[in-house]
């Protein structure tokens, strides 16, 4: 009953979308070739815009595409190439005691599981019948250009000081 | 659409990162796990604006999204610096501030 109730297109595409995304994050910290993890980390990127898309966030899904895809993107695959001899796969990418990192991750997976699944259980986010629509964009610029207009200067004092930043830290002199 | 949905690829998407955080040596490697994260982080962020039907999410979503840019900005000029004094990016080798 529950589950033919939840079978609408709006679910299909969130089980495909997340599937893709979770087999590029596993990609991202297993591949031995670090262009490799960057391209596989678009495709959990991207994927994550589609979400946004799916919960109706459709500026924020936008930004993702421009500051991640595009800018982020492009300044890891800069870092790659400045910092790396030789394109191709390497041996030494992780650490000598990277096997604990799987029990830590586990354990977390399973605390932070159990406290959604027993928090929300199966509350509905939207009835299937109701569309959503999509949120204005002078809405958010009402909310960020009126009760968090502090956090806004403080985010553009912030973006000044690394933009500062790394121009003094990457100067030769 | 259920709310444990996206809170719970919020979570596996998290756990993910932190395993690559814990387990990688190099530098731009735990960067991208770190983005990772960032990303979990907003999904939650913005299922519980629908949820709660308010644009707040939204909001820090893109706050969100800027301070990670300023992050990786900042992050990788440092990568750089240290693999210029270096010619390393290898964490395990950075042991000048140990104890």
């Amino acid at each position: 009953m529950i589950a033919a109730d939840l079978l609408v297109a709006q679910n299909v595409g969130f089980g495909i979308i997340s599937l893709l995304m979770i087999i590029g994050a596993v990609r991202v910290v297993t591949v031995s070739n670090v262009v490799h993890a960057a391209l596989w980390l678009v495709i959990v990127l991207s994927g994550a815009a589609a979400q946004y898309l799916l919960l109706s966030a459709e500026f924020v899904a936008i930004t993702q595409v421009l500051v991640y895809v595009g800018a982020v993107m492009v300044l890891f695959l800069f870092g790659t190439m400045l910092t790396r001899a030789r394109i191709g796969a390497e041996s030494d990418l992780n650490n000598k005691n990277w096997f604990l990192g799987i029990p830590v991750a586990l354990l977390m997976l399973g605390v932070m599981s159990y406290v959604i699944v027993d928090g929300f259980g199966s509350e509905r986010l939207i009835d299937n019948s109701g569309d959503m629509q999509p949120i204005p964009v002078q809405l958010i610029s009402d909310d960020i250009f009126g009760p968090y207009l502090l956090p806004f200067w403080a985010l553009s004092f912030v973006l000044l000081v690394a933009v500062i930043g790394a121009i003094v830290l990457a100067r030769k002199d | 659409m259920l709310t444990t949905q996206f809170l719970l690829l919020g979570a596996v998407l998290f756990c993910i990162g932190v395993y690559g955080v814990l387990a990688r040596k190099n530098a731009v490697m735990v960067l991208m796990s770190i983005e990772l994260i960032l990303n979990s982080v907003n999904i939650n962020l913005l299922a519980f604006s629908v949820r709660h039907g308010s644009v707040d999410g939204n909001t820090f979503a893109l706050y969100v999204i800027a301070i990670a840019a300023a992050e990786v900005g900042v992050g990788l000029a440092m990568v750089l610096l240290i693999y210029r004094n270096r010619r390393t990016i290898a964490l395990d080798d950075l042991s000048e501030m140990k104890g």
